[in-house]
């Protein structure tokens, strides 16, 4: 218990400094600020009441203080271009970003871990070569590469998934999961190389401990021996870095949500910082910034639930 | 007697535990007498029997940098160099990568090799080559230069914070927890658009600041094993200043290995700057990089698909050689991430 | 309890013949440097109950000849031949599916470190109950009470709670009972033990071994004990096979190997044995120069190289086994301890200071045995 608490602490201390971080970016803009928000052809009336509005005669803490107790109650202001209220604008776009890291995370260890585990079973083999040659092409193709070769394949050439277009989950599931499969894939292959090479490495070292001659010495058969006595210690770092990754992903989903035009967080701070909509692209960040802590939290947690030895080891400290 | 030799501890294979792990001397039996006289030879051949002989090629295979290795390297080679003759190449007639090659229509969107140039056209009548070929000088500034940045900056942070530990290192550490806590791609983002600058400077800043933290970690780490080690202790017995054994003793040991990835670490930042161009946060039209070729591309994916697979295809190759000439170094000189 | 239908193995089984003989088997690992020689033929016949003690130095192949027998080594790069018939059956030759109904059933094997044997992340009771219902088809409930059986059997306190435990909650001792429960789990004829004590504490590895020599005794289990310390087996083996160099030097009854052994290598291990007889701070004797290269064996005797009886003839021919007269007592040596030659032989190398091969010979040294 111990352990979490001081786990909590931190948390705790990271999210303040990562919302003051993102807070204070704003104070960084070059010219001033009240101008800035303004925009162009602002009557000096407009500045003052933006200027009142936002309370820029306060020192800096005194308006984080405050803008931190807005947030935390959800609100984060109008947007500067669209007039539209922030918090209702995230609340749209929340889902389709969650949606397509989530999917490809799904797809990405979906395809890795059977492709790792058959690799590593036959280490050397023919299958394992050619897969593992796979994956190191597939690090070096980022999403805005994999993107265009992907719709000119399955899109335009193939007509078997649409390149465009978003049909929310709870309309029609299986609409909403074809119409995500070119974003989620897109996003996923590096991720898949990523979660393939490390599982396989793994297996290939867990394989040569003792306690799977042992299992073998026992009769086990070798399907058993590979998923109930090698599988789980082989995904330590596999946890870890699939976790570590989401934000690598929540990064990688601003590209794709871009690409195939899906109006997730990404694409809503792109926009934003496209149009000089700044208020929107700090919550944007911030609301971003605060999932990526979050979940990097639960994954510390994760790993101690997967490994008796650090939940034993934490349970003493 | 014959030679004593018990201290091998690199020749003992991962996986070999044949050897007690307990005080040999104490222990009065004939095997552990046995395993002092051991020499390299019997720890190979013991390392030998407790592998797994699925493995034993794999390890045992000599060393060599392989012909993927000199192809990677002839690919980069081949790129940087285009990139730095790229104002020569201008001269000996490549067609200027802002312009348009012709004033009619009909040099728009000509497919490669079709008479106007090695990549063909695109929408805009330039040449998608020359255009490349700008766009590497691009990447491959923006991807050294950052590296350089994160490298230099990261060590120093790394350093102190392993060296001095205390308060310096919560707060220089804390820092970096923060700067960990954005994604990679967004912190790079919002720096250029804050900087509210699209120039080649600003785009090294944003992709160095995010390089600082990974590489302060690992410095800091290993700064921290060696501050402990046995030639430090006996630099600073020997009345050696700190300084002195920060650059003379610590430098070469913590950031050498740092270093040894800096070619992978090339090959992410012209992603991360792809991505930056993508989103056209990068260096604006008309000038070219790579990520807003691809871009400007998309538009016409489907009646001329080499407009986004030209620019795509050399950096998937360039990123393809970095990542393996990377590798394949670092096997080479045998140095690992745990080692770090 | 109703075993398995033994598919294949069942079949061709002979009552009458020993429980274990193994013919001039051979294992050879294919490795870059070259072949390596881990198991060299070696031959043996082992009957039900009784205990064969397998002694070596590292790298003489002892290690690698029980998984060996088992067949627990991977196919490739291996080179197996020879036979090994277990109740008659040749099981060199069967397949990975055709021996799991063999394996743990009715040869088991105890590892060397409890450390690294025991799956890190699985309950005791699941990793003792798994060869319960894969081989005997228990029931929950009755897998749950022989596995605290076991436990007990094995002397684990408290075995109810032990079976909801992680390996790493237990100390070292406590864990290579655990693996000696698994192994005895399903009640085999056969046991090998690799070096069962090595990674143990001093204090432990007496009663791990007074454990496993009381459950051999108890099961009327046949049991190979390979270890590198004729300490270990001495009082615990019916014979003992001494090996070097991936063959087997001298093998003989347990009482007459400590008594009248043959071959210059057992009287070294001997020598390094302490004595409770010998004054305190007696210096151990080692064995000079090193272990046996097991790629490019020397022609003629393997051990010449280091013995101190080598004469010229050692360097070139290669010593067959040679019977000793006494029931079961066979070497390798051509100037065997003991013996008139053996004496003639060390009077000659002390007499010129090194034997044939270049090992230095003393009389002080000749004279101490």
């Amino acid at each position: 218990m111990a352990f979490i608490w001081r786990k909590l602490l931190q948390l705790v201390i990271v999210l303040l400094c990562v919302t003051f971080f993102s807070f204070f970016m704003l104070t960084l803009l070059p010219g001033n600020l009240a101008d800035t928000l303004c925009g162009i052809g602002c009557t000096q009336e407009q500045r003052d009441q933006k200027v009142e509005e936002l309370r820029l005669n306060d020192p800096v803490y005194i308006r984080y203080a405050d803008w931190l107790g807005n947030v935390a109650r959800g609100d984060f202001g109008r947007s500067g271009r669209t007039q539209q209220d922030i918090s209702e604008a995230l609340t749209e776009r929340i889902p389709v970003t969650a949606e397509l890291v989530i999917y490809s995370q799904l797809l990405a260890l979906g395809i890795a871990i059977p492709i790792a585990v058959v690799a590593a079973r036959r280490a050397g083999g023919v299958f394992d070569r050619v897969s593992t040659t796979t994956a190191f092409g597939f690090l070096a193709a980022p999403p805005f590469v994999v993107a265009p070769v992907l719709v000119l394949i399955f899109a335009v050439n193939l007509k078997w998934f649409p390149a465009t277009g978003y049909t929310p989950f709870l309309e029609n599931p299986l609409d909403n999961l074809r119409t995500f499969f070119l974003p989620a894939l897109t996003l996923a292959l590096a991720e898949m190389a990523v979660y393939m090479r490390l599982l396989r490495t793994d297996l290939i070292s867990t394989l040569q401990e003792d306690y799977i001659t042992m299992a073998k010495a026992k009769g086990i058969p070798p399907k058993r021996i590979l998923w109930k006595h090698a599988f789980r210690p082989s995904t330590f770092s596999l946890v870890t870095v699939a976790g570590l990754n989401m934000g690598r992903l929540i990064g990688g989903a601003f590209v794709v949500e871009v690409i195939f035009s899906l109006n997730g967080l990404g694409k809503y701070i792109v926009d934003g910082i496209l149009g000089r909509d700044y208020l929107a692209v700090q919550a944007g960040v911030v609301v971003v910034a605060f999932a990526y802590v979050l979940i990097n939290f639960g994954v510390d947690l994760l790993y101690a639930v997967l490994d008796p030895r650090i939940r034993h080891a934490r349970a003493l400290a | 007697m014959p030679e004593h030799s018990p201290e091998h501890p690199g020749n003992q294979a991962p996986g070999s535990n044949y050897f007690p792990s307990g005080d040999f001397l104490e222990s009065p039996n004939l095997a552990t007498e046995l395993t002092q006289i051991a020499d390299v030879d019997a720890y190979n051949l013991e390392a030998l029997h407790n592998l797994d002989p699925d493995q034993v090629p794999e390890d045992a295979v000599k060393k060599r940098l392989g012909w993927t290795f000199w192809i990677a390297a002839a690919w980069i080679f081949l790129i940087v160099a285009l990139a730095l003759l790229a104002p020569l190449l201008e001269k000996l007639g490549m067609p200027d990568p802002t312009q348009p090659v012709c004033t009619s229509r009909d040099c728009s969107l000509q497919p490669p090799l079709s008479g106007y140039g090695l990549m063909g056209t695109d929408k805009l009548r330039r040449d998608i080559f020359a255009r490349v070929i700008w766009g590497a000088r691009v990447s491959i500034l923006v991807g050294v230069a950052a590296v350089i940045f994160g490298i230099f900056f990261g060590s120093i942070i790394g350093i102190i914070a392993g060296f001095f530990k205390g308060k310096v290192q919560t707060v220089l550490m804390g820092a970096m927890d923060v700067l960990l806590a954005f994604p990679a791609l967004l912190l790079a983002m919002s720096i250029v658009t804050f900087l509210d600058d699209k120039s080649v400077k600003t785009i090294v800043l944003a992709i160095g600041i995010v390089a600082i933290p990974p590489v302060a970690r690992l410095v800091r780490a290993s700064t921290l094993v060696f501050a402990e080690r046995e030639f430090v202790l006996a630099a600073r017995t020997l009345g050696a200043s700190n300084g002195r054994v920060i650059t003379k003793e610590i430098l070469p040991n913590a950031v050498l290995p740092i270093v040894s990835f800096g070619i992978i670490g090339v090959a992410v930042a012209i992603v991360a700057e792809g991505a930056l161009a993508f989103l056209g946060l990068s260096i604006p039209p008309p000038d070219p990089t790579w990520g807003s070729m691809i871009n400007e591309g998309r538009a016409t994916l489907e009646t001329a698909p080499w407009v986004t697979l030209m620019p795509c295809l050399v950096l998937f190759l360039t990123v393809l050689s970095l990542n393996l000439a990377g590798d394949r170094l670092r096997e080479y000189f045998d140095i690992r991430e745990g080692a770090l | 309890m109703s075993r398995k239908d033994l598919t294949g193995s069942a079949a061709g089984r002979d009552p009458n013949a020993p429980l274990l003989d193994v013919r001039d088997i051979k294992t050879h690992f294919r490795t870059e440097r070259g072949t390596v020689r881990a198991v060299d033929g070696v031959s043996f016949t082992l009957q039900r109950g009784r205990t064969l003690g397998v002694v070596g130095e590292s790298g003489s192949g002892k290690s690698v000849l029980s998984k060996s027998i088992m067949g627990l080594l991977p196919r490739r790069n291996v080179l197996r031949e020879g036979q090994v018939l277990y109740e008659g059956l040749d099981v060199s030759v069967l397949d990975e599916n055709q021996m799991r109904n063999i394996w743990g059933a009715e040869m088991s094997m105890v590892f060397q470190d409890p450390m690294t044997s025991l799956n890190p992340v699985m309950k005791i009771g699941k990793q003792i109950k798994e060869s319960l219902y894969l081989h005997l088809n228990m029931s929950k409930d009755d897998a749950h009470d022989t596995a605290v059986a076991l436990l007990s059997s094995v002397n684990i306190p408290e075995p109810e709670q032990r079976l909801e435990e992680y390996p790493h909650q237990l100390s070292g001792g406590m864990r290579q009972r655990v693996v000696i429960a698994i192994a005895l789990a399903c009640g085999p004829k056969l046991l090998f033990a690799d070096e069962p004590t090595t990674a143990l504490d001093v204090t432990v590895q007496a009663q791990i071994l007074n454990l496993l020599q009381q459950q051999q005794h108890e099961r009327h289990m046949a049991m190979i004990l390979v270890t590198h310390d004729l300490g270990v087996v001495a009082g615990r083996t019916d014979d003992i096979a001494v090996m070097y160099a991936g063959r087997v030097v001298e093998t003989a009854p347990t009482a007459t190997l400590f008594t009248a052994m043959r071959h210059p290598y057992t009287e070294a291990l001997m020598a390094s044995i302490p004595k409770l007889t010998d004054p305190s701070h007696t210096r151990l004797e080692a064995i000079g120069g090193r272990p046996p290269d097991l790629i490019n064996p020397p022609a003629g005797c393997k051990f010449a190289p280091r013995c101190k009886y080598a004469q010229d003839r050692c360097l070139q021919e290669d010593p067959p086994l040679m019977d000793a007269g006494e029931p079961g007592h066979s070497f390798r040596c051509f100037y065997p301890v003991g013996t008139d030659a053996g004496a003639q032989a060390l009077a000659n190398n002390a007499a010129a200071g090194r034997s044939a091969s270049g090992v230095p010979v003393t009389l002080a040294a000749s004279g101490s045995h």
